[in-house]
């Protein structure tokens, strides 16, 4: 049986070299004589979500699958693994019992995984319409073609989808009102907008399965009578953009999009447009303003987008994961998705595990995982074992959890009922080294510069907010700044005129209610006790632990650090410009925080 | 590319004559020049028939747009929260010091652009930067240095 090597070629991984290793294994398969196709046909695939273990390679039907890949390994995969179905032991990933595993299911970091959004990234090309068709591609759309547009959604309401860009409204009622107007034309948009840093989900799918997302938008256009659709894509996302153009185009030359949708007479044209690197165009109102070409402010929604949306019409806006859920909903059926998750939240969510975790990527689950389950079980737990302090959930409206609550499992409601929410599925994981005072600081300081300006409340009372956090970080931080901060940061809440001010309070007043002491620390003794305050903090070394290995000393940028080989370092206070670079390189824990003025005894 | 009435004419010829186009005829225009230029904004606006001011207030709104010109190379430093906590701020220091500019800058030789962004999608590989278009994972100081001098002499990408 002839042979297929899958290379990721998602961000990520390019950025790993993986476009050589690419070129390396077209290489060695030449250089074995034979006709290229006999021995193996080379795809590039999207993003499989281990980025950090990029580039990864995967040789199928044996399936075997390597990790970090360099061009000179591309040889001997082909005359080993290709030729002679042998695995290359070292590229194996190795498991914490530290058995090399041979296939992604025994890998940990996949094992406990279940994937729709995500089923086929991987392997599949993007850039291929056949390989999307010869795993079922489209046979969904075909299926919703026959169905009435009451059928469809209905089909979806049973599923119990709700919209994973993070509101989590259930968007089966969303087609339905929008299909309940008599009012033409209509709009279907893909919310591929992505702002929360840290979740870079919607870019995965968007890059690895571009046609799983236009086909469920077109199921979204043929429920409510759309007959024409958008893409709104992150400006930063060159390769998204770009697949997801070449993909409408192929399905447009199939005659599955344009003016006869697969010859059922439906017309339906889809286009792209790029994000103007605005956080608020996440939002739907300005989102759409933004697709008009004007300035992306939202508006006050006294009448809701699904009734006068883009340019006054009737308009359906999903997020991509949401999307790209719907062909399965309509190939195995709503119940069949709802059988997965929890009561309120059906299916699976893609959730973005980055910071300070040994395992980062992206991990699909069924709703309701615990916290746990996903830092430990699936993240392997803290880097160097250190730790565990909060994980930051829902982007920059989201909140910090503290240890106590990682049972929780998390869904749409647990987590809002703890002031936190799961939003569009960022989950950043800090240990002891994160300072939650400079966490707060910093969602409020990007919020600031994201705050289109529009309504007061969240204009100004961002701005104050963050000027009382800088100086509590600074070492300015006066009794009753905590209670200020706790009463502009309702008065947000309450009084903003979209959910980008509504919910850009969380980060701080969960880090006041679940950390309340660190706050007082840098408040009343002026000390940062993550040691990550600049103004707050100085280095020291504790001789007893010191080695004298001198690589704090080779990586201090202000040449701070003085000792000779094998004896005690020292770090010169006058010269130190508190970067922290030392301590990030030592590996014996011997580089401590101190306050400020303190010196090494 | 030089901004002459012609170049700009052909960037705002690509597309049809409708506000919708506003946005991505100036995105044009910035990936072309480097920056969107007043002639720019003075033509898109008489092709558009709206205001220049209309046009001027998208640009100065949208980061992605700019109304002075960039450097050659263009360094885009997330500052995601993945990047942020695992030291995205030593290492925007860290270009700092080595090219004297801050975030919003550019050098005086017309060189270098520094930019923070707010998430490159690429948290996996914390802290990242994206120069000229190659992403650069785990960036350590050592890294950038070797990096920065692998451009200037020319070099460049990985």
């Amino acid at each position: 049986m002839r042979k297929t090597v899958l290379i990721c070629c998602g961000t990520g991984c390019r950025a790993n070299g993986s476009l050589a290793v690419v070129d390396a294994v077209r290489d060695a398969i030449r250089e074995t004589g034979a006709p290229a196709d006999a021995v193996a046909q080379v795809k590039t695939t999207g993003c499989n979500g281990f980025c950090e273990n990029g580039p990864i390679v995967k040789v199928m039907p044996d399936d075997i699958t390597y990790y970090k890949v360099k061009p000179k390994d591309a040889k001997e995969i082909i005359e080993k693994t290709v030729v002679a179905g042998e695995p290359v032991l070292r590229l194996l990933y190795k498991n914490e019992a530290g058995e090399r595993v041979r296939s992604q299911e025994e890998n940990p970091f996949y094992a406990q995984q279940k994937k729709i959004a995500l089923s086929a990234i991987g392997k599949i090309d993007p850039e291929n319409i056949d390989d999307y068709l010869e795993i079922g591609g489209y046979e969904a759309l075909k299926k919703a073609l026959a169905m009435t547009p009451d059928e469809i959604i209905t089909e979806v309401e049973k599923s119990g989808l709700r919209g994973r860009g993070g509101a989590g409204f259930p968007t089966g009622r969303k087609w339905r009102t929008a299909a309940g107007y008599d009012n033409y034309p209509k709009y279907v948009v893909c919310n591929g907008d992505e702002g929360d840093p840290g979740a870079f989900m919607d870019r995965s799918v968007l890059e690895g399965d571009p046609h799983a997302v236009i086909e469920g938008l077109a199921i979204a256009a043929l429920a409510i009578g759309a007959e024409e659709g958008f893409f709104y894509i992150r400006d930063e996302y060159d390769l998204a953009v770009k697949h997801i153009r070449k993909a409408i185009e192929d399905a447009r030359e199939r005659g599955i999009l344009g003016d006869s949708v697969m010859g059922s007479g439906h017309k339906l044209n889809l286009s792209v447009v790029r994000g103007g690197g605005a956080f608020i165009c996440g939002e739907s109102t300005a989102l759409m303003a933004s697709i008009e070409g004007k300035v992306g402010e939202p508006r006050a929604k006294y009448i809701r987008s699904v009734q006068r949306g883009l340019w006054n019409q009737p308009t359906v806006l999903n997020n991509v994961e949401t999307l790209a859920n719907i062909p399965y909903i309509i190939s195995n059926g709503g119940e069949a998705f709802a059988g997965i998750g929890t009561k309120g939240s059906s299916g699976t969510k893609v959730f973005a595990l980055v910071g300070k975790v040994k395992r980062t990527g992206l991990v699909e689950v069924p709703m309701g995982t615990t916290l746990r389950h996903l830092i430990y079980d699936i993240g392997g737990g803290i880097i160097g074992d250190r730790p565990f302090k909060a994980v930051q959930t829902g982007g920059p409206s989201g909140g910090c959890i503290p240890e106590s609550m990682l049972d929780l499992e998390v869904d749409f409601d647990t987590l809002s009922s703890y002031g936190a929410m799961m939003g569009s599925g960022g989950m950043i994981v800090m240990d002891d080294r994160s300072c939650m005072v400079e966490v707060a600081r910093y969602y409020t300081q990007f919020l600031c510069e994201e705050s289109c300006g529009k309504c007061t409340p969240c204009r100004e009372g961002l701005r104050r907010m963050l000027e009382i956090l800088t100086d509590i970080c600074e070492g300015r931080g006066r009794e009753g700044d905590l209670e200020l901060l706790e009463r502009i940061g309702h008065a947000l809440q309450d009084s903003s005129l979209c959910s980008l001010g509504k919910s850009a309070p969380n980060p701080v007043l969960t880090t006041i209610k679940y950390f309340r002491s660190e706050y007082e620390a840098h408040i009343r003794e002026k000390r940062c006790p993550a040691g990550v305050c600049r103004k707050l903090t100085s280095y020291g070394i504790d001789k007893t632990k010191c080695v004298g290995c001198d690589l704090c000393a080779k990586g201090c940028p202000a040449g701070a650090i003085s000792g000779g080989k094998k004896e005690p370092h020292e770090i010169d206070p006058n010269i130190c410009i508190t970067c922290g670079s030392c301590r990030e390189a030592c590996r014996f824990d011997a580089v401590v925080t101190l306050g400020k003025g303190a010196s090494m005894k | 590319m030089e901004v002459t009435e012609k170049n700009v004419r052909e960037i705002i010829g690509g597309y049809a004559r409708d506000q919708r186009y506003a946005l991505a005829i100036m995105q044009d225009m910035q990936r072309t020049f480097q920056y969107v230029p007043r002639e720019g904004l003075e033509l898109l606006a008489e092709h558009l028939g709206c205001p220049v001011s209309a046009l001027y207030s998208m640009a100065t709104f949208y980061r992605a747009l700019s109304l002075v010109p960039k450097g050659v190379h263009i360094i885009r430093c997330c500052d995601g929260t993945a990047c942020h906590i695992r030291g995205a701020s030593t290492l925007i220091e860290g270009i700092e010091r080595e090219l004297g500019i801050g975030p919003g800058e550019t050098t005086p030789d017309g060189q270098f652009s520094l930019e923070t962004v707010n998430c490159l999608g690429s948290c996996a590989l914390a802290p990242v930067m994206v120069l000229d278009d190659v992403y650069y994972g785990k960036v350590t100081l050592e890294r950038l240095k070797e990096i920065l001098s692998e451009v200037r002499e020319g070099g460049g990408g990985k």
